[in-house]
């Protein structure tokens, strides 16, 4: 297998895109990423976009050959290929470039993600997202994904003693990276009274507990590292590419304060990396609710079991600290368009490695992670990039 | 020659509703008023309708000014509750206030702008001389599902504005207009009430119309917002009106007089209209005001207006918005529901 480089990177504004559409959003990722690799579109061998359920949110699957169409590249006739696990589209979309680069399949590969999700109601939008929750088993008995991540986080406050304001500074936190990030959502900073005066949502989940409805895309261009210094001054290697998956519904779980899906994708990651998890410099962790990345940072190891509350609290996970998770202001603050979200993580630790992350610059950061869950939990992936 | 407001009436029912009472029945809890910045809105009576409020006001605005009716050459009334679907307003509301059948008429249509749409045709025919005065009116009795977050702020009232050439108590000095196609907010034939795109209805309808018609007003006459008095701006709820003008450069200060959503809710077709109708009640001979309405589908009508000497001889001769905003009587969510004909028997 072939060592895999990323040589170009491209994140749209993410937010409420209400002038443009889903092919606009990609179209205009990807010539961003191209031109960020200083490549041609004749040169793109194969594409593969990360994207949830534009049949849902736009009436319009058949994503793959979209992108290619929209991307000019139809004449080329190259394999173009949507992939979908729910909120880790994304992240399925870089494992399978990275596999095909890697495979010695293809020599320049593009992952992309995109997500429209703001052009139907809220009540849409969440039955869309229910889907990737059980159907038969949760959603017809009146779950909703902040409902099975409520029952986690009331599990996790009871066993660990985690509690409501922890939960919070995770918002605090990741507001106040976004207010750095250009592409970000929102740019306010929250309180831990803004979030505990939002409305709630689902027992212990207030409104600001949880990510947004969001557009976005993401682009990435894959080459193998062997020619990577061709195109680029600072190519950044994935040195780890990690997949696992577990039962789809939450109440078959061994253990509801665990995502084991997590837990094996990053002993995977660390494994082929041949790095501990105390050797990351940053990372992008898939908060779609506040105890979403308490629960990560546990079963990424980079926190022992339980110790994610205290941790955020003390304020280890912000930026300047040891270990700064979610940079970009996560999925909670840069905004959660599913099938993007996977590659814009790739985006910004590419971004962070390069040095060039702009007033949210992690010092020196050499070894990054990204980690992207599907549902609640059903599909994890881990990368490990470095420069 | 000149061309403006000769007089002005309007007309807010008497019933109110407390917005902390229809979130009691939804269970949506105190914060709602709050968010909102609305706490009562105006409820129509039994039998009062788009019509009778419409006439109402055009009573007002003539006995302020004791015009002739008979000079009155058209009357257009905008409203999105209009009584029937074929079948004009217009033509009973000249009925009721005795014109001549010397009048042309039509109904205006375009959700809550329809009344400004109304003043700009009025404005068109006096200006050209066409007619001597025009009646423009604004008046609804706007529709709220229930449950619905329109319920919080659909409200009812209405305001007739007589343009003409001469005896002006403001001039309007310029208008622009800005349109788009805009799908924010609408209501289908035969729908009892209307469907809106949620969080849509904000950025790219009110604020991005409502800035582009200001802006667009105040470079084709080169003024800027310290050059006003007042300004009143479309109020679909309190928050809106109030960061429109923190975005446009105007302080809350200019916005105080007109805005009177908190007290009466969005009486839609009528809601800048009536804002404009409190700061006459209160402006002096040569205040400035700045108009901005807005109807979702989308567009903004803006205006600059001076108010002249006459105002002070004909303002008192008719009730004030803050007259009909103190004379109010409560009802609890079941009379209004019986009042807003929710009750189906």
């Amino acid at each position: 297998m072939r060592s895999v480089s990323i040589i170009g990177i491209a994140c749209t504004k993410f937010g409420e895109r209400w002038d443009v559409s889903l092919r606009d959003m990609i179209a205009e990722a990807g010539v961003m990423a191209i031109e960020d690799a200083k490549i041609t579109g004749d040169q793109i061998e194969a594409l593969f976009v990360g994207n949830m359920s534009g049949g849902r949110f736009v009436e319009q699957e058949h994503i793959g050959a979209l992108i290619a169409d929209c991307a000019g590249l139809s004449r080329l006739h190259i394999p173009s290929t949507r992939v979908e696990a729910a909120c880790a589209s994304g992240g399925l979309a870089l494992r399978q470039g990275v596999l095909a680069v890697a495979s010695g399949y293809h020599d320049i590969v593009i992952a992309a993600g995109v997500e429209k999700m703001t052009d139907v109601s809220s009540g849409t939008a969440a039955d869309a997202l229910a889907s990737a929750a059980d159907r038969e088993w949760e959603c017809f008995f009146g779950a909703t994904f902040p409902a099975l991540y409520a029952m986690m986080a009331k599990l996790h406050m009871r066993r660990f003693g985690t509690t409501h304001d922890q939960m919070a500074q995770v918002a605090v936190k990741n507001h106040h990276h976004a207010s750095f990030n250009p592409v970000a959502q929102y740019h306010m900073e929250v309180t831990i009274e803004d979030v505990d005066k939002s409305p709630m949502v689902a027992d212990p989940l207030h409104v600001l507990d949880c990510s947004p409805i969001s557009d976005g895309a993401a682009a990435v261009v894959l080459v193998p590292t062997e020619t990577a210094k061709r195109f680029a001054d600072t190519p950044i290697r994935i040195v780890a590419s990690a997949q696992a998956s577990d039962t789809l519904a939450l109440h078959d779980r061994r253990d509801l304060t665990t995502l084991d899906a997590t837990v094996h994708a990053a002993r995977q990651a660390f494994a082929q990396a041949k790095i501990e998890p105390r050797q990351v410099d940053v990372a992008e962790v898939h908060d779609c609710f506040t105890i979403a990345e308490i629960l990560a940072i546990e079963d990424l190891g980079f926190v022992e079991k339980g110790q994610g509350g205290p941790a955020t609290e003390e304020g280890m996970t912000a930026l300047g600290s040891l270990l700064p998770i979610n940079t970009s202001g996560g999925l909670k603050a840069c905004g959660h368009p599913v099938g993007a979200t996977g590659i814009k993580q790739a985006y910004e630790i590419a971004l962070q490695l390069r040095g060039e992350a702009g007033r949210r610059q992690v010092d020196e950061a050499e070894i990054g992670l990204t980690h992207n869950v599907g549902g609640s939990g059903g599909t994890a992936l881990v990368h490990i990039l470095s420069r | 020659m000149a061309s403006g407001i000769v007089s002005y009436g309007v007309y807010i029912p008497r019933y109110r509703i407390r917005v902390d009472e229809i979130a009691r029945v939804w269970g949506d809890g105190d914060e709602i008023s709050e968010s909102l910045r609305v706490f009562e809105k105006s409820v129509p009576d039994l039998d009062e309708d788009a019509v009778t409020i419409a006439v109402e006001a055009a009573r007002n605005a003539l006995q302020r000014c004791g015009a002739n009716p008979d000079r009155i050459g058209a009357i257009y009334v905008g409203s999105e509750s209009h009584p029937y679907a074929v079948k004009p307003t217009g033509t009973i509301v000249g009925e009721a206030i005795c014109t001549s059948s010397d009048f042309t008429a039509a109904d205006f249509e375009f959700a809550c702008k329809a009344g400004t749409a109304a003043v700009q045709a009025c404005l068109g025919l006096v200006s050209s001389k066409l007619i001597d005065l025009g009646l423009a009116i604004g008046a609804d009795v706007s529709q709220g599902a229930p449950g619905d977050m329109l319920e919080y702020t659909a409200a009812a009232g209405g305001a007739a504005y007589l343009i003409g050439r001469e005896d002006l108590a403001a001039e309007i000095e310029a208008f622009y207009s800005f349109t788009t196609d805009t799908p924010d907010f609408w209501r289908r034939e035969g729908m009892p009430y209307p469907e809106h795109g949620g969080r849509f209805t904000g950025e790219p309808a009110y604020f991005k119309h409502v800035v582009s018609a200001a802006k667009g007003l105040m470079k084709k006459i080169g003024t800027t917002p310290d050059d006003y008095d007042y300004a009143v701006f479309h109020q679909p709820n309190g928050k809106f009106p109030v960061r429109v003008a923190k975005m446009l450069g105007f302080s809350t200060k200019q916005i105080e007089a007109g805005l009177v959503v908190p007290m009466i809710g969005n009486t839609y077709s009528a809601s800048c209209l009536i804002g404009l109708a409190a700061t006459l009640d209160v402006a002096k001979p040569g205040d400035r005001i700045f108009v901005t309405s807005f109807g979702s589908g989308a567009g903004s009508d803006a205006f600059s207006i001076t108010v002249k000497e006459k105002i002070d001889e004909i303002r008192c001769a008719a009730p004030s918005v803050r007259d009909y905003i103190g004379d109010a009587e409560y009802l609890d969510y079941a009379m209004y529901a019986k009042h807003k004909g929710k009750l189906k028997v």
